[in-house]
């Protein structure tokens, strides 16, 4: 269903390896309109409090990890889904306003309204004739 | 213009992966003979079966459906669940404009062999943040019995 994003889990000097927090690539649908870019994101099993979203300098960053729904008694036989959760970032350009950002979780489905900085929505020039 | 918006920060293990994915999505499988209702991988929804040793759950990962109009049923070792994932897009028109569209979704059936001891009277379903568990209690074994040497 998605694909893995590596984080960098090099080792370092003295060979320990950082943790694994390899997670899936979300898929997304992004539409913009003259007013902003709403953004859709597809994450199954993540409730509301496992939800990050997070602005860093002009990145959107969005992590979400499933809360823990198997048995502990639980052998896979099949997995289609193998990370427990999903990471994706984004780049914003500079007239989207980031501050207002507004996101609803719901069954999974993640929507972002991203609105523009309110004097880069698009203005109707009037040309003079004279 | 917005190409920075496609753009993200990313290592060289998570590009390849993507190719890797694009691949397999184009030419499917590894070769191994696959289960004869397999489906190709990246099927929407996704699907994980675990065993437990009371029962077999099964996991599937359809963010965005209604719960009261998914289909499950189970006839003969075969268990098969249905419905209909509808669009969720704004409309559209012509001020929109489409980046990405990446999401799967419509109509999907998925077929799961369950095995025999499973107790077709005992399946339980639950739906919660996108993921339908189906969770099928197995019938109890039979106790072994310990026989004594006369």
């Amino acid at each position: 269903m998605n694909e893995v994003q590596a984080a960098d889990t090099r080792q370092d000097l003295t060979g320990n390896t950082s943790q694994d927090t390899r997670a899936l690539l979300p898929r997304v649908d992004v539409l913009e309109d003259d007013a902003g870019i709403t953004l859709l994101a597809d994450l199954p099993g993540v409730p509301k409090d496992h939800l990050e979203l997070k602005v860093e300098g002009d990145a959107l960053v969005i992590e979400g990890s499933m809360a823990p729904f198997t048995p502990d008694t639980l052998e896979p036989v099949h997995a289609e889904v193998r990370l427990p959760r999903y990471r994706r970032s984004f780049t914003l350009s500079r007239e989207l306003d980031a501050s207002r950002i507004e996101a609803n979780l719901k069954d999974g489905v993640l929507t972002l309204r991203i609105p523009k900085q309110a004097h880069a929505q698009p203005r109707r020039i009037s040309v003079q004739v004279r | 213009m917005y190409e920075s918006m496609r753009g993200f920060p990313t290592s060289l293990f998570g590009e390849l992966d993507r190719l890797q994915r694009e691949f397999d999505d184009m030419f499917g499988f590894s070769g191994r003979p696959a289960g004869i209702r397999s489906v190709a991988p990246g099927t929407y929804p996704a699907i994980n079966i675990g065993n437990t040793p009371t029962s077999v759950e099964i996991y599937a990962f359809a963010p965005g459906v209604d719960a009261s109009k998914i289909e499950i049923t189970l006839d003969r070792g075969v268990l098969t669940l249905s419905g209909e994932r509808p669009n969720d897009l704004p409309d559209t028109n012509d001020k929109v404009s489409v980046y990405s569209r990446e999401r799967l979704g419509g109509s999907f059936r998925r077929v799961v062999n369950v095995p025999d001891d499973v107790d077709p009277e005992h399946v339980n379903a639950t739906y919660r943040d996108g993921v339908l568990r189906i969770s099928l209690a197995r019938h109890e074994p039979a106790q072994p019995k310990r026989i004594t040497v006369q």
